[in-house]
């Protein structure tokens, strides 16, 4: 059974990059799969998926967390000027401390005083915007390249690195071959984007991107393997019974609003020093709301918040890169609705049939006719696809039962 | 014995409300007290900064400025209280009014009509155009059952590049060479007539009428029992015979619709027009500041947005004597934060109380018996 999970998995992630070098080589547009486009997507999908991962932590405790938007605004502020003051990595620490006092205040409100989860997280998001324009009023004013909206820039940078081997790392001091850079120079079928992402992912890599990507897994195995993630996650799922059995959920509902802002600072963190080096107002964009979709997108699950944030933070990354490659992707749509339809003919699946049927003619259409996408309207794509999700898939979607629900210890039920 | 009654519910009543003002008075001192603790953190002087606040802001100057920021809180602020009144979290109030500003700044534009039929031609389009966006959300909910408050704020983020697009490539006023980055500018016709010269424009007393409407509808009249009864209550409401659905479609459309007034007070009496960085934004989410602030009451409501008012009327002379502006933003944050929380708690021993007196009231009958 496991095996066979894998099976598909590997079978489908080929097939995938099948379809991609198809339409690249078709189109000519390199930039689909390039290490360039690779590695600003993964840039961009890190603050995503951290944002995601802490309102995970949020929901899976039972409690909603509409803040995550305002904790990211501590991160970035408070990330900012610890590397400002400090340097990089205690500015990471700060970023977190910032996200956790948002998540503490959320935590008081909500766990503490029981009031309304999303108001608290409406009223958080409103302070955090304009405490930290206080604070930068109070700092920031007056200092060179700082003012009300924005930090000075920071001296030092957190230490790139390349791969030994497979993307020209160096080992003490001895250059090891480019093997991916090699690959993907060669432009093959399958092997070129193969080399093209593989040397986006390990080129001119951040500390602080490993760092992000190593909590999805350690996220996971504390969630669903410790006795801590059980309690944790039984709050959110029945306080009532958690209870009864001598769990103490307001106590865990406190660890995990904590992790829950410390990871939101943290994204806020990597936008204002690995994105960029210094704080800006307004630097967040809605992440934090986009994190929130990707939580649902992927169905409350480490894995499948990992896969929407790759997809929004790709994205993103293209329309950066190169944006006239957009097109490129109505095709890869259209080719993959293509496979999809095929498929469901096959198993007879009446509305699957008629949904990649009509996917298929809408982006073939769209790949015919349009030449420029408006950047205003791919914008909006990662909010679009999630409320398309949320219609079609509602029903396999399953969050924690009791999330958003208040709950008071030692009253009877 | 039935008059008796009545008295000692009136009296109840009357104790509850006055308990709710006192407890959101004392919430409000409490939360002066905390960025008192702030500012002295901060190193400023929380004395000066209350004292500039009050000094300036008791003019008549500043008084008709209050009216005039109170004006779109009030708008925001009721239809985030039709909302709440149905246990419906609109966080789409911000994507509503953006959306409800251009196209009725845009089709304001395209019809000549006498001044008074324009200006509410105006308004109309603005409240359909709101309670369309609105009606998205609602669809969603009945349809997929998909929560108001996940679909709103995606909608407001769907909005804004909705917007950002409709305008660049639609209605932007391209008569100048670019140069302008708005629409084009609405017919003298069009244009709300200013209560005070160019500080105070008739929206205010729009807003008030708005005010009365919702006192009418939601806490007078039969819409709005059910309105509130499938909001306090919803399986009993569905029993009684109350179509959910509707309900959920029209209370949305509703708070849309006067969601769609928010940018009004500036798009006919201000820019006469919409642009991007002409009309202000996140109202928003400042009005379910103001909605709980004020408990979802209209005239609670209108005393919140008032002190919210005035609070940013003073931010301008603040900020020439030396302490940031901001800090006005924060305490409005700190004042919602504080008074959410108290009105729980005091909400919460009012019921302990409530049930306390009717345990003891029952004992003593049964003592009696």
């Amino acid at each position: 059974m496991k095996q066979s999970k894998n099976f598909r998995l590997v079978v489908s992630i080929f097939c995938v990059l099948a379809i991609i070098s198809t339409v690249r080589l078709w189109t000519d547009q390199d930039a689909l799969t390039s290490s360039g486009t690779i590695g600003t997507a993964l840039r961009l999908t890190v603050p995503i998926l951290l944002a995601g991962m802490a309102g995970l932590w949020a929901e899976r405790c039972g409690v909603i967390n509409i803040g995550i938007e305002g904790m990211m605004i501590f991160g970035t502020w408070f990330g900012a000027w610890g590397a400002w003051q400090f340097g990089p990595w205690v500015g990471l620490l700060f970023a977190i401390l910032g996200g956790m006092f948002g998540g503490l205040v959320h935590a008081v409100a909500t766990v503490r005083f029981n009031i309304d989860q999303v108001i608290s997280g409406v009223v958080i998001n409103l302070f955090a915007f304009f405490g930290v324009r206080y604070l930068s009023e109070l700092v920031y004013v007056g200092k060179p390249g700082g003012g009300i909206s924005q930090s000075p820039p920071q001296k030092s940078a957190l230490p790139r690195f390349n791969l030994p081997i497979l993307s020209g790392g160096e080992i003490a001091g001895w250059k090891s071959p480019d093997f991916l850079g090699w690959l993907e120079s060669q432009r093959w079928f399958i092997l070129g984007d193969f080399g093209g992402i593989g040397r986006g992912l390990t080129h001119n890599l951040s500390w602080a991107t490993v760092i992000a990507i190593i909590i999805v897994p350690v996220s996971a195995w504390a969630l669903w393997r410790t006795r801590f993630g059980l309690r944790l996650r039984s709050s959110g799922e029945s306080p009532v019974a958690a209870e009864s059995l001598g769990v103490k959920v307001n106590r865990l509902r406190y660890y995990g609003l904590l992790i829950s802002g410390g990871l939101a600072g943290l994204a806020g963190g990597t936008l204002s020093i690995v994105a960029s080096s210094y704080y800006r107002q307004g630097q967040t964009a809605g992440r934090g709301f986009i994190g929130l979709a990707t939580m649902i997108f992927g169905n409350w699950r480490p894995s499948g918040i990992l896969t929407g944030a790759m997809l929004f933070g790709y994205a993103e990354g293209i329309k950066l890169v190169a944006s006239d490659s957009i097109t490129a992707l109505f095709l890869f749509i259209a080719a993959i609705s293509a496979v999809f339809f095929i498929y469901s003919v096959i198993r007879r699946k009446r509305v699957q049939v008629l949904v990649t049927l009509v996917a298929f003619i809408v982006s073939a259409i769209a790949y015919r006719t349009i030449d420029t996408v408006p950047e205003s309207l791919t914008q909006s794509l990662p909010y679009v696809v999630t409320l398309i999700v949320l219609a079609t898939a509602n029903q396999r979607l399953r969050p924690p039962a009791m999330a958003g629900v208040p709950f008071r210890p030692g009253e009877p039920h | 014995m039935n008059k008796q009654l009545d008295i000692h519910r009136n009296s109840d009543a009357m104790r509850k409300s006055l308990a709710t003002l006192g407890s959101s008075l004392g919430a409000i001192f409490l939360a002066l007290f905390i960025c008192a603790v702030l500012l002295l953190v901060t190193g400023k002087d929380p004395l000066a900064a209350y004292g500039k606040i009050l000094e300036t802001g008791f003019t008549s100057d500043k008084f008709v400025e209050m009216l005039k920021r109170a004006t779109p809180l009030i708008f925001s602020a009721i239809a985030v209280a039709i909302g709440f009144k149905m246990n419906l979290f609109n966080i789409g109030v911000e994507g509503q009014y953006l959306f409800a500003a251009l196209i009725a700044a845009e089709m304001g534009t395209h019809v000549s009509l006498p001044a008074p039929l324009h200006v509410l031609f105006i308004l109309v389009v603005a409240m359909v155009s709101g309670a369309a966006w609105a009606s998205i959300a609602a669809f969603l909910k009945i349809v997929r059952g998909i929560n108001e408050v996940i679909s709103t704020i995606m909608l407001n983020y769907i909005a804004l590049s909705f917007i950002q697009w409709l305008f660049e490539t639609f209605f932007r006023d391209d008569s100048d060479g670019g140069l302008n980055v708005k629409t084009t500018k609405i017919a003298p016709s069009g244009r709300m007539p200013d209560l005070v010269h160019d500080r105070l424009n008739g929206m205010f007393i729009v807003a008030l009428l708005v005010a009365f409407v919702f006192w009418i509808v939601v806490f007078r009249s039969r819409f709005g029992f059910r309105l509130r009864a499938s909001g306090l209550n919803p399986i009993a409401a569905r029993t009684a015979g109350i179509p959910a659905s509707r309900m959920i479609l029209v209370a949305l459309m509703l708070s849309g619709a006067v969601a769609g007034l928010v940018a009004m007070p500036a798009v006919i009496g201000d820019v006469y027009g919409y642009g991007p960085s002409a009309i202000a934004t996140q109202y928003g989410f400042a009005g379910i500041a103001v909605a709980l602030l004020g408990r979802n009451h209209p005239l609670g409501i209108v005393g919140a947005a008032m002190l919210f008012g005035f609070l940013d009327s003073t931010s301008a002379e603040l900020q020439l004597s030396g302490i940031p502006s901001s800090i006005v933003k924060v305490i409005q944050a700190i004042i919602v934060l504080v008074v959410v929380i108290v009105n729980e708690a005091s909400s919460r021993r009012y019921n302990r109380r409530t049930a306390e007196r009717a345990a003891m009231a029952l004992k003593s009958l049964d003592a009696r018996l």
